[in-house]
């Protein structure tokens, strides 16, 4: 056991040192590993960001893995009110507790510089939830924020900027005369893409038919969206279906189908993830053939000291490890320097505004996976390209060796 | 009971499109502990074959070579090597240091393939070892910034950090002028006297060879007892004396 650890530690310390003394050479020919692992592990990093921005933007717009939308059309002149009653009713027998209206509508607000055209969307409290809206100041909507008299707002950066961005506790009021003379008071900011630049506000839907004339919503098509655990969401879908078909009545039209991502494919950035990886492999292998045709050269030029060092009591074993370890040692710095300037590339601001677009809430760490991925490649390549020269090297005949 | 011990060994090697090379014929030699041996003899007359196959470097194509009374031929090359290793020191006429490496990086070489002790305190070894070849002040010094003595002085204190029952020096002077050559074998004898090992020294210079206590010639792969070198020997004894 103890031969074993000081013939390891013994290897790496020769390792180390030949490292050292030829790191110039050394360097010349990592030149290329580090290039390609730090190819390769910013492209795991930035599939991974962008991976997150994708699905964090996927479920902002299209909800959470298992999202299903319901369209309901009544038989005849049944209204709105019995519609949605009919829904409040199968999400309470199913106990389907995210679950909300989304109306959409657009109207002019009346800001400080003109009216402008403004998106409108109106909603129930578990939308925030559903659609993982994330609030970048004040509050979403709380209970009690439909009894308001002056209705609460939730409006994105665009609409904010454009009352002046101001501190939410003053209480910032708009009009619309969408709806007469209600004073609409802003109390959130939700997160959304650095694209969009038009203004929009959501409102909850009990406020707006509460302060909009009776019926006033019944021609636009509200979306009824709820959210169940994936492991039962076909089979919850089949239930709903059948219930809201049986309260709704003969005559009408009950459609449901999922609406995340996960309706359309598993993971929508695995093809890009496989390009990725593809594209970084290709530049590590040639990376490799370029570090295995210089340790080939070199370790032709070591033979002398490869004898000398047989002289001196170094086993073929031996001999083979350390030349091995050279290699290993060696692309495992390039390894880590390599994981290092992928890191500063990938998180340069610019770099992270463009993969993220503004959706992730907290950009991630550099992710951890690329990195172990840029190492253990790293490592991995070493030990390929060390492995001809460590041959070549045990084959060494001390004797004629040390005579050159 | 002989340290190392060469019955009857004869050394042949294939030449390329050729027959086969005789380099060494019916070799017989005994190396005890304390014994030192010099073997002069002609360039081409095998004394680098011989040096190997003392060094367990090579083996013979016939007869026996035993190191502590075991052939080697028994012996796996790793035990061969570790045997190398532990017991054997060599010093080469060109000190063949490993380049880029400082003397004291050179010196630590052999306790890199040691284990227990000798393995984690090695760099206090090699610092012993250097300041007892006078060079505790070139530690840190590269072979290039070395005077040949003092690389010769590194290349003793390699051979000898790990107390060897057995040092091979081939030409340790070949590459030193006169008084750098006599000076060097005058520490190298007094350290192998003090560490109690057998000395072989394979050499062309009569000076140096005299300094044995026996003395052997090799011609043409043939080893006898050198008669010559021996009276000189005494004689130079007598005038020191």
């Amino acid at each position: 056991m103890t031969r074993i650890v000081t013939s390891v530690v013994g290897a790496i310390v020769e390792a180390w040192q030949e490292v050292r003394v030829h790191r110039g050479r050394v360097l010349l020919s990592l030149v290329g590993v580090t290039v390609a692992v730090s190819a390769l592990s910013a492209s795991v990093a930035v599939t991974e960001i962008a991976q997150r921005a994708v699905l964090e933007q996927a479920e902002s717009s299209s909800g959470r893995p298992f999202t299903m939308s319901a369209n309901l059309t009544p038989a005849g002149s049944l209204s709105r009110e019995k519609t949605d009653r009919a829904w409040f009713e199968t999400l309470e027998r199913f106990d389907i507790s995210y679950a909300t209206r989304v109306v959409s509508d657009y109207s002019p607000v009346q800001f400080s510089d003109g009216t402008a055209e403004t998106s409108m969307v109106f909603v129930d409290g578990p939308y925030a939830t559903l659609h993982r809206t994330r609030i970048d100041e004040g509050s979403w909507f709380a209970v009690g924020d439909a009894d308001r008299l002056a209705p609460a707002i939730v409006v994105n950066e665009a609409f904010w900027q454009r009352i002046g961005s101001p501190d939410l506790g003053t209480h910032p009021t708009v009009t619309s005369s969408r709806f007469g003379d209600a004073t609409l008071v802003v109390i959130g900011v939700y997160a959304s893409p650095s694209w969009d630049t038009e203004p929009g506000l959501m409102m909850l839907a009990e406020s707006a038919s509460a302060i909009l004339p009776p019926g006033d919503l019944d021609h636009l098509s509200p979306m009824y969206e709820m959210w169940v655990p994936p492991e039962a969401g076909e089979e919850l879908m089949n239930l709903v279906e059948l219930d809201l078909e049986s309260r709704l009545g003969e005559g009408a039209s009950v459609e449901i189908y999922r609406t995340d991502y996960g309706a359309y494919m598993d993971d929508p950035t695995a093809v890009l993830r496989m390009l990725t990886i593809g594209i970084g492999s290709v530049i590590l292998l040639l990376g490799a053939l370029g570090l295995l045709n210089i340790a080939l050269v070199t370790v032709r030029q070591r033979i002398r000291e490869i004898g000398i060092r047989r002289s001196m009591g170094a086993t073929s074993s031996r001999v083979f490890f350390s030349v091995m370890m050279e290699s290993v040692v060696a692309t495992a710095v390039a390894g880590v320097v390599g994981v290092m300037l992928a890191v500063l590339i990938v998180k340069l601001p610019i770099v992270e505004e463009f993969l993220t677009q503004g959706m992730v809430a907290d950009p991630p760490a550099f992710p951890m996976s690329a990195a172990v991925f840029g190492l253990v490649a790293a490592t991995f390549v070493g030990a390929l390209a060390g492995l001809i020269p460590a041959i070549v090297a045990v084959r060494v005949k001390p004797i004629d060796a040390i005579r050159i | 009971m002989s340290l190392l011990e060469l019955d009857d060994v004869t050394r042949t090697v294939q030449i390329a499109d050729s027959d086969a090379l005789t380099i060494l014929t019916g070799v017989d030699l005994e190396v005890d502990a304390g014994d030192r041996v010099s073997i002069v003899g002609r360039s081409g007359s095998g004394k680098s074959t011989l040096l190997n196959l003392l060094g367990l470097l090579d083996l013979p194509t016939t007869g026996e070579l035993r190191w502590d009374c075991v052939d080697v031929r028994s012996m796996r090359s790793g035990h061969r090597d570790r045997i190398r290793g532990r017991e054997i020191g060599f010093i080469f006429q060109q000190f063949n240091l490993l380049e880029g490496r400082t003397a004291m990086e050179n010196a630590v070489v052999p306790l890199l393939y040691a284990d227990g002790t000798s393995f984690w305190r090695r760099e206090r070894i090699a610092r012993e070892m250097l300041e007892r070849v006078g060079l505790g002040h070139r530690l840190d010094s590269l072979p290039s910034s070395l005077s040949g003595g003092e690389q010769q002085r590194v290349a003793i204190a390699r051979a000898l950090v790990r107390t060897p029952r057995v040092i091979l020096a081939d030409e340790p002077t070949g590459a030193l002028d006169l008084e750098t050559g006599q000076s060097v074998m005058d520490l190298l004898d007094e350290i192998v006297a003090e560490q109690g090992a057998a000395l072989v020294t394979i050499t062309h210079d009569p000076a140096i060879a005299a300094r044995g206590d026996r003395h052997l010639r090799l011609d043409s792969g043939v080893l006898t007892v050198d008669e010559a070198t021996a009276a000189a020997a005494v004689e130079q004894r007598a005038v020191g004396l």
